[in-house]
């Protein structure tokens, strides 16, 4: 059994001006200890599947369909009471920004020490003892020190291992991490990619990584779904999506980034932009982009399908009587 | 089509615009601002059209006939129809009064709002953008100030401004110092608003775009950083148009606002005040519920104003 | 650096810039403490030619937008010089001289929200340039002018009539492209250009820059911190690292040859999206507090090559062919 499944989704946003549907059908799962990656520009909806699955979507904002179950219970609909014994227990949640994760007020000891309590109810005593283990697990130097050290006293990178410890105290299943590592300098964020890795390798959770950023995606995560206004546009092993994408949209991505060692005049671009929630157009929300588009993919819009590869993509291109099939990667 | 073919069209353009904005969204469908907007406009439609909409001219003194003093309201026992709310210890007809009492109060409060506005945007531009001594002095002369309530500062000049007036001229002048006194009362507030928002404007990025190309610094300030603080000043307006309002019944009520001869809702409170327990309570009840309500709407119109202009919560 | 280039379009000569954070006088007596001076550029030589591109790369706190700003006049220097075209900027006193020479470079901002004001139609933000400088002499000439840039930047010329707040980050990114390009420059200075902007609508932006350098004989000043954008987009690299420039080369070599430890450290770092498995180590520590820069060297505690004299003094640049190295490593021949 799959520690998340997630079906149907759907995840709307009532505005006077209408109902504007920000997730529209998406399903993925993730098994025990696997590292999703869940990839996308800004406005796709990826930071909102991470909110809806661990029940912080801002209001008005509200699931208006689909299913989520975590370990065989189904979590989506579940009251703020039931959720909140959930957050941190089972589903842990890393977020792009450490210092407004953190609470400014309160010394990062006890901030941890707090939350061992509530969800495990050991000793105070054995829960800092607790603390002092997995901040030297994150790599936190003279951790025993630094306990009673505020949030500001730390660099960011060092703030964002806090939270990567604040997640994993009371072992959760299941982390989420929202763009962790994009405020953080590019040789902090190697560090931080690696010290997450080894960490969920160790304790045997699962991740998913929400980020922008295809390179953290490639050194992180086993499988990736790439979203595209609102849905899941292609998935699949990670060596898989990014060396032989099979969704156009991908395709374009992968070769819009400029890419060291390879040399190219211009890059390549995909003309126009990531149309507004209440700009989809029908059919394939793609389609007026897509320079592989077919009269098909204005009408309807494409389901996940296999590929040739081992993956899936909403692509009609790979949709029954299409010798065509994909193309190369 | 090209930008110059546009032209005409903005205009219509901005008030479509405007209607299907966000904010008159909000306000259409809050009742509570929308009757708040209707009485206030009520009263300055009242107030404006005074002389053409009032029964009688209040401030002519000829047209008084003292027969006609206390007389009672129109529904109550001895009453008559054409003094609707009945008439002062002069014969001047309440309601009319009001109208021409209201004139003098919303002019005095708005003038005096304005200067305010003018002198605390102003010196809070400069605060925040120049910092250094100006900011410092700027700062601590309005902390000095706010440590002394505003009343008592509108007392002190106007006692002061007083004095420095010949005799004769005091009671044409009355009105210019008590704008100036209430005006001074009130610019520290919009001082630090302004500094705060400047400060934070200044450090974005399309000011240092006007810098790199060497605009000049008051350019930058006026037409660059002043449009983009305005919105919480006018919140801050609404209520201190409120504010003045009563302050300056409060300097009438005291004797020391208008000149008895241009009556303001202070001073009549203040003149029905002596016959209020000897029965003709009209005389005061009337002006001070005008001058509630009127401080009321204004109040909640400003409410309305901030909430609709704050965008965590649209 | 050396021989001046008979066509260097920018020459920076020990440029430096020091901010005075210490706390108030008051707090200084009570508590007993020193001024503290931060050294956010400290004593940086290099050179742009006409026509290239020369990106400044390095993390927080290395000073490299600092250089951007020094350049363009909104800080002024503590110390060095700027030379433009030949010409030290610091003797354009008067108002005409300055402004004749602020005419020829303009600057592309990171945000692309807070880089547009927001109460002004696009026609007057990116006509601020041509009034300022008078450079037409009527409304209908400013008008088919804006008309023109906009159409040059990939837009229509019916967007003037908008505000920002209708453009996504992308096209907000290129009004300030046509804002820059409407005073007619010689010289861009980019300021992280695309690092707000997601990875298509940034190749469409890059892609437009690079058009836009050819057609009109543009040099850029590139600052970032995204070595794979600078990869494509640059001639020459400079490194930085907490005020000073480590490592200077032609944008192939410093790749294929990187000498400087930090430069080797950077571009371990980079995520390898071709897969090829390799082990990445990643160098701990982090970059250290500007305000409390470590002797000698600032590099050495993070440096694997690092010896007592790395610990004491401080690296003098040295040339070498087309570029330049500043490390006791590569002196001594260590490396």
């Amino acid at each position: 059994m799959a520690l998340l499944e997630v079906k149907n989704l759907r995840v709307e946003f009532p505005t006077r001006r209408g109902t504007l549907l920000a997730i529209n059908d998406i399903s993925f799962s993730i098994d025990q200890g696997e590292v999703l990656g869940v990839v996308g520009e800004s406005g796709a909806g990826k930071s909102l599947t991470g909110a809806a699955i661990i029940g912080l979507l801002e209001p008005p904002g509200r699931i208006a369909g689909g299913e989520i179950w975590l370990e065989g219970q189904r979590i989506d609909g579940l009251d703020y009471k039931a959720m909140s014994s959930i957050r941190g227990a089972r589903i842990g949640a890393i977020f792009q920004d450490p210092l407004t994760s953190l609470n400014p007020l309160y010394t990062i000891g006890r901030q941890l020490t707090e939350t061992i309590i509530v969800h495990s109810g050991m000793s105070k005593k054995a829960a800092l003892a607790r603390t002092i283990e997995l901040l030297a697990e994150v790599g936190i130097p003279a951790p025993d020190q630094r306990i009673d050290s505020y949030p500001h006293e730390f660099s960011g990178g060092m703030r964002q291992r806090v939270v990567i410890a604040l997640a994993l105290c009371a072992n959760p299943g299941l982390i989420i991490a929202d763009e962790p590592t994009t405020a953080l300098d590019v040789s902090i964020q190697a560090q931080i990619i690696a010290l997450l890795k080894h960490l969920c390798r160790n304790h045997g959770t699962a991740v998913m990584l929400i980020t922008h950023d295809m390179g953290v995606i490639a050194e992180t995560a086993d499988r990736v779904a790439v979203m595209y206004a609102g849905r899941i546009a292609e998935i699949g092993p990670v060596r898989e999506v990014i060396q032989h994408a099979q969704h156009p949209y991908t395709m374009g991505l992968m070769d819009s980034i400029p890419i060291i060692g390879h040399d190219v005049e211009r890059l390549r671009q995909i003309n126009g932009a990531m149309p507004r929630l209440n700009e989809i157009p029908n059919g394939c929300a793609f389609s007026p982009r897509c320079p592989r588009a077919m009269d098909r993919c204005f009408v309807d819009r494409p389901e996940l399908m296999p590929t040739e590869q081992s993956g899936q993509a909403a692509c009609w291109l790979f949709g029954e009587g299409n010798s065509d099939g994909g193309g190369d990667g | 089509m090209a930008i110059s073919e546009r032209k005409g069209k903005p205009a219509l353009g901005a008030i479509a615009r405007a209607l299907d904005s966000d904010i008159f969204h909000s306000f259409i469908h809050s009742p509570v601002t929308v009757i708040s907007a209707v009485v206030t406009l009520v009263f300055f439609i009242g107030a404006a059209f005074a002389p053409w909409l009032a029964p009688f001219d209040s401030f002519d003194p000829g047209a008084l006939d003292l027969m006609d003093a206390f007389t009672p309201p129109a529904w109550a026992e001895g009453g008559v129809p054409q003094f609707f709310l009945g008439t002062d210890d002069q014969g001047r007809d309440i309601l009319s009064t009001i109208m021409y009492g209201s004139r003098v109060s919303l002019t005095v409060g708005f003038v005096a709002v304005s200067f305010s506005i003018v002198l605390g945007v102003g010196s809070g531009l400069l605060a925040g953008y120049l910092g250094g001594w100006v900011e410092t002095i700027v700062m601590r002369l309005a902390d000095v100030q706010l440590t002394i309530p505003a009343i008592l500062v509108a007392l002190m000049i106007d006692g002061v401004a007083r004095i420095m007036v010949p005799f004769h001229l005091r009671d044409q002048m009355a009105i210019y110092v008590l704008i100036l006194a209430i005006g001074i009362s009130d610019w520290p507030r919009y001082a630090r608003v302004t500094r705060g928002s400047v400060m934070v404007e200044k450090n974005k990025e399309y000011v240092s775009a006007a810098r790199v190309i060497g605009v000049h610094p008051l350019f930058i300030m006026l037409r660059h950083i002043l449009p983009n603080v305005m919105g919480p000043v006018l919140v801050l307006g609404t209520i201190g148009l409120a504010l003045a309002i009563i302050t300056e019944a409060t300097l009438s009520f005291l004797g020391i606002g208008v000149p008895p001869t241009t009556p303001s809702l202070g001073t009549l409170i203040r003149v029905g005040n002596n016959f209020l327990f000897s029965g003709e309570w009209w005389i005061t009840l009337f002006p001070s519920a005008a001058l509630v309500i009127l401080v009321l709407a204004v109040n909640l119109l400003g409410d309305w104003l901030r909430d609709a202009l704050n965008p965590k919560l649209r | 650096m050396g021989v001046a280039m008979a066509d260097a379009l920018l020459r920076i000569e020990g440029l430096a810039k020091h901010f005075d954070v210490s706390k108030g006088w008051l707090t200084r007596m009570i508590e007993n403490q020193p001024r503290r001076i931060l050294k956010a550029v400290d004593g940086i030589d290099f050179e742009i030619r006409k026509g290239e591109t020369f990106s400044l790369v390095g993390e927080s706190g290395c000073g490299k937008s600092t250089v951007a700003k020094l350049v363009v006049g909104l800080h002024r220097p503590s110390g060095g010089r700027i030379i433009f075209d030949g010409a030290d900027t610091a003797e354009a006193t008067s108002r005409k001289q300055s402004a004749a020479l602020r005419r020829r470079w303009q600057m592309i901002f990171q945000d692309p929200y807070a880089s547009l004001n927001p109460r002004w139609r696009v026609l007057n933000i990116i006509a601020e340039p041509i009034r300022m400088f008078k450079l037409a002499k009527d409304a209908q000439e400013i008008e088919d002018r804006v008309a023109a840039l906009l159409t040059q930047v990939g837009m229509s010329p019916a967007d003037g009539e908008k505000f920002p707040h209708e453009f996504s980050g992308g096209q907000r990114q290129r009004i300030s492209i046509a804002r820059a390009l409407s005073s007619e420059p010689e010289f861009l200075i980019c300021d992280e250009p695309t690092s707000a902007l997601d990875v298509s609508v940034q190749s469409q932006i890059l892609n437009l820059m690079k058009d836009l350098q050819q057609q009109l004989g543009l040099t850029y000043l590139f600052i970032s911190h995204n070595l794979a954008v600078v990869y494509h987009v640059s001639d020459h690299i400079g490194v930085m690292y907490l005020g000073r420039l480590c490592e200077i080369a032609p944008a192939m070599e410093l790749f294929a040859n990187p000498r400087h430890p930090y430069t080797r450290l950077l571009l371990d770092t980079i995520p390898d999206l071709n897969m090829s498995g390799r082990a990445r180590q990643p160098v701990q520590g982090e970059v250290p507090n500007p305000i409390n820069p470590p002797n000698g060297c600032a590099f050495h505690p993070r440096c694997p090559f690092a010896n007592d004299r790395c610990r004491d003094e401080i690296p003098v640049p040295q040339v070498k062919d087309s570029g330049m190295i500043a490390c006791h490593a590569v002196e001594e021949g260590r490396l």
